[in-house]
């Protein structure tokens, strides 16, 4: 039979793990988005040098396994002397950070990738409105262009937050207590593999379910003027 | 050049361990995919709600947590059935075995949907006419919806196969000696972290440049005698 009880007993643990999956989720995609924003756009620019920067980061990052960028950020970096003996030595011994930084440079790339998909989806005729009205290049993304193109992004977004949640479980990875680790942690102590896994397996789809809920709810409230009558 | 101190044949034997966990989990989910898309498209409530329960929480749920449950999960399983028949300490899955289900089942899950948008691509009609010339519902599949089936679902298998090739990664966590954890023992001796996790990084880059290939190729194979509107 299933133990209740110790189940119970540890629950507050798992919730300060699921505190921590949400803490590296929110702050890996806020910083992703900073990111996002002048790759997808150097990648969209007729200026070669512009452009192949950010497509061989785009590239690296979507062609390479999440748990190799994290390990190359928390092992590898301690490789070089130089890194070891700067001021970002400080940031880069945390776990925490680094699983950040990994993940933040990691959904950077996958959200630049949705971003330019979707200025590329408006229609050009917009943009030549813009200009014809006299709108300068910058005034027209900034208040023809992109406002549109978020629009048109947040449904594949809303993916892409569930794909980062799911890629956050890699933290327990490099010793971080999140709800995966924290689960790993109790079955360390209970023996209890099959039903802490199943716990934390439920803290994840709760959360997904959360998030897939407030995605419909944004998309039809930033649509709202697309909806018919009826 | 990188420097591997006689590391590369280990990366080598990673990386084809790496291709033999992707082409099992791959065959797996292709079978999963269809079943799941045969189980939401038919009339049967149960089997729809069966395949909706199984496409979101696997699509729910962490790739490596699933790896997880696979593997622990069905070695207590495993065990409590076999006490009840012998007098066995202990069974359970290979990791490989485990490895292989668990991509699997995740490769599956994202299938199924692959699989259902491209049967529901294909007009009715031509279901029709071939059983209006009298082919059995057999023949009907295999003859008219399987070979069209192939060509639109590919695109999306395509890059199912390319996420699923980046997600072997996780099966190292469970000791199969696949290119991470090759890559890992390299590390232990050699204590040159970044050389080695770089090294990986190219050798799945590479892998996905060939994959992309191979796909390109396919589906140019897939859609000859298909006129398109624009290319």
């Amino acid at each position: 039979m299933i133990d209740f009880a110790t189940i119970w007993k540890y629950l507050p643990k798992i919730i300060d793990g699921a505190i921590t999956t949400i803490e590296l989720m929110a702050l890996a995609l806020l910083i992703g988005a900073v990111i996002a924003v002048p790759i997808a756009l150097m990648r969209l620019s007729k200026n070669r040098i512009l452009r192949w920067p950010a497509y061989g980061y785009i590239f690296f990052f979507r062609g390479t396994p999440l748990l190799v960028q994290i390990f190359l950020i928390y092992y590898g970096l301690s490789q070089f002397e130089a890194v070891r003996e700067s001021f970002v030595w400080n940031i880069l011994r945390e776990a925490y950070w680094c699983a950040i930084i990994a993940f933040a440079l990691n959904t950077g790339a996958y959200t630049a990738e949705i971003l330019r998909g979707a200025i590329s989806a408006v229609p050009k005729g917009q943009v030549e409105a813009a200009m014809s009205v006299g709108m300068s290049p910058v005034r027209t993304f900034r208040h023809v262009v992109f406002p549109q193109a978020i629009r048109i992004a947040v449904p594949a977004y809303g993916n892409e937050v569930i794909l980062m949640l799911k890629g956050s479980a890699l933290a327990s990875t490099i010793t971080l207590l999140d709800i995966t680790g924290m689960a790993q942690t109790i079955i360390a102590r209970t023996y209890m593999q099959t039903e802490f896994l199943m716990v934390a397996g439920l803290f994840y789809l709760g959360i997904t379910f959360v998030i897939t809920r407030g995605f419909k709810l944004l998309e039809s409230r930033i649509n709202q003027h697309l909806k018919m009558v009826n | 050049m990188i420097d591997l101190h006689g590391f590369g044949d280990q990366l080598l034997f990673g990386t084809l361990m790496t291709i033999r966990v992707a082409a099992g989990a791959l065959v797996l989910g292709l079978i999963l995919g269809l079943l799941g898309a045969a189980a939401k498209l038919s009339n049967s409530r149960i089997a729809r709600g069966m395949a909706g329960f199984y496409t979101t929480v696997i699509r729910g749920l962490p790739e490596l947590l699933v790896v997880l449950i696979i593997y622990f999960g069905s070695s207590s399983i495993l065990t409590s059935i076999a006490r009840q028949f012998s007098d066995a300490k202990f069974v359970e899955l290979s990791p490989y075995m485990s490895g292989v289900i668990a991509l699997g089942l995740t490769f599956g899950a994202y299938a199924t949907e692959v699989f259902r948008g491209a049967f529901l691509a294909i007009p009715a009609g031509q279901g029709e006419a071939a059983r209006a010339l009298g082919m059995h519902s057999w023949q009907v599949f295999r003859l008219v919806t399987l070979p069209q089936l192939w060509r639109i679902a590919l695109p999306g298998l395509g890059n199912l196969f390319l996420v699923l090739l980046k997600d072997t990664s996780l099966v190292s966590i469970i000791g199969i000696e696949e290119l991470m954890r090759q890559t890992k023992i390299a590390v232990g001796f050699t204590k040159e972290p970044f050389t080695f996790y770089f090294t990986a990084a190219i050798i799945y880059l590479l892998l996905t440049i060939i994959t992309m290939r191979v796909l390109h190729k396919a589906e140019i194979r897939a859609n000859r005698g298909i006129e398109r509107s624009h290319s």
